[in-house]
């Protein structure tokens, strides 16, 4: 089943680099995913993300705040 | 960095990193206090007169610059630990619903050890205010957060002293505690941009970022130092270098009149001057203290080094996303009077 994540942040690096994470991590593991990049202020504020880049997967926000951890990440992807 | 394994951390080796801890601070602190021999024996080795100004210059650049380095990269690494603690979700929790006056106060304090990007400004802006912290005290974090920051404390500390830091430190907070109280005293809350109103964030997410153990806390550290001496290190180095040649070469005296406590202006030139400045605290502050050995006084200075830090042109542009133009007006207003005041009274204290 294809993982749903967003990535929220109003399009700096951080967000950039943390986008291509969950893709690298993703292809790692093999898992399909589709990362959607959420830069709308309002939608991230919607979202409960209060320090970017935040991440979501399958609408259960788990990351918010700085670059996330790779080995985490996949940890969230498996789970997800 | 280690963090995030799934199981709980092995107790020796909690152990094991905090006594490498213990014993890179011991060799840091011994380094630390041969700088001035080490600065010495490296100009003794070029072939200059140690007394000449191109001397002068080169003793203080190979002593500013390990000087501030070391200091910078240390109290960014008890920041990045300090801030582990910390989350913009658990500081919006704690301050949602606080009444205003006990919230000034303590966004002001949170600002300082809540971990913040500038680039997360406006989502953070629009998280607070949307759950119910109160516009005042979202500002009160808001002008903490950038203007009492490690890199600005770890530089004036390193080059003019403990007691200038911890002063800069006060009185940032005291203007982020009271411009927060002002601007939430004038009730303002309808010049939000109208959209920024109408969201209704959910609750905070507070299950993140949670049950970090110690070793994962140093790793924040060591992430911190690898993240902002990174960014930071070239400016310091830059700045000091220009500082070095005004210690050299620029008259004694030069500053009296431009920058000294007798020139009243100076304290509102330096305040407007600072605006569009967007220079980080890392180039700006070695210049200032050289500036200041050529007899600008410190009022003067502190007025810059606030409003090149707290009011930057590029941070009103993206908060122009969520505010109007009027509430920014308030915004530059009431902070850069405070600025002022601050000059104006260390120019009378010092």
């Amino acid at each position: 089943m294809t993982i749903d994540v967003k990535v929220y942040g109003p399009g700096c690096k951080r967000c950039d680099t943390t986008a291509q994470m969950v893709t690298d991590a993703a292809a790692k593991l093999g898992a399909e995913v589709s990362v959607e990049k959420i830069t709308d202020y309002a939608a991230i504020a919607m979202a409960g993300v209060v320090s970017t880049p935040g991440v979501s997967m399958n609408g259960k926000l788990v990351h918010s705040g700085g670059l996330p951890d790779a080995a985490a990440l996949e940890g969230w992807l498996r789970n997800a | 960095m280690t963090a995030h394994t799934d199981l709980p951390p092995h107790p020796r080796s909690t152990l094991v990193q905090t006594l490498g801890l213990i014993a890179f601070l011991v060799a840091w602190v011994l380094l630390y206090r041969q700088l001035i021999p080490i600065s010495d024996w490296l100009v003794s080795l070029l072939p200059v007169d140690r007394h000449s100004h191109t001397g002068e210059a080169l003793a203080f650049f190979f002593y500013d610059v390990p000087k501030v380095l070391m200091l910078l990269a240390l109290i960014v690494f008890a920041m990045g630990v300090v801030r582990s603690f910390f989350s913009a979700e658990r500081t919006r929790a704690l301050l949602s619903g606080k009444a205003e006056g006990a919230g000034n106060v303590m966004a002001a304090g949170l600002g300082v050890v809540t971990p913040f990007c500038s680039c997360s400004a406006v989502p953070l802006f629009i998280g607070f205010v949307s759950a119910g912290v109160p516009l005042g005290v979202t500002f009160s974090f808001l002008i903490a957060a950038p203007m009492v920051n490690e890199i600005a404390l770890a530089l004036l500390f390193g080059l003019l002293g403990w007691k200038v830091a911890l002063t800069y430190m006060g009185f940032g907070l005291a203007l982020a505690v009271i411009a927060g109280w002002i601007i939430g005293r004038l009730k303002l809350e309808h010049w939000l941009q109208d959209w920024v109103r109408q969201i209704h964030a959910g609750a905070a997410v507070e299950t993140l970022n949670q049950s970090l153990t110690w070793p994962d806390r140093y790793a924040a550290g060591v992430e911190a130092v690898r993240d902002i001496f990174g960014k930071v290190w070239k400016w310091v180095v830059l700045g000091i270098a220009i500082g070095a040649l005004i210690h050299g070469y620029v008259p004694a005296d030069l500053m009296v009149r431009i920058m000294g406590a007798d020139a009243w202006w100076s304290v509102p030139a330096a305040v407007v001057l600072g605006i569009p400045m967007y220079t980080n605290a890392a180039g700006v502050i070695p210049i200032v203290e050289a500036l200041l050995g050529k007899g600008a006084a410190l009022g003067t200075t502190l007025a810059f080094m606030m409003s090149v830090i707290a009011l930057s042109l590029p941070e009103m542009i993206i908060l122009r996303k969520v505010l109007t133009a009027r509430l920014i007006a308030v915004f530059v207003g009431v902070v850069g009077s405070g600025i002022l005041c601050v000059g104006f009274l260390f120019n009378l204290l010092f």
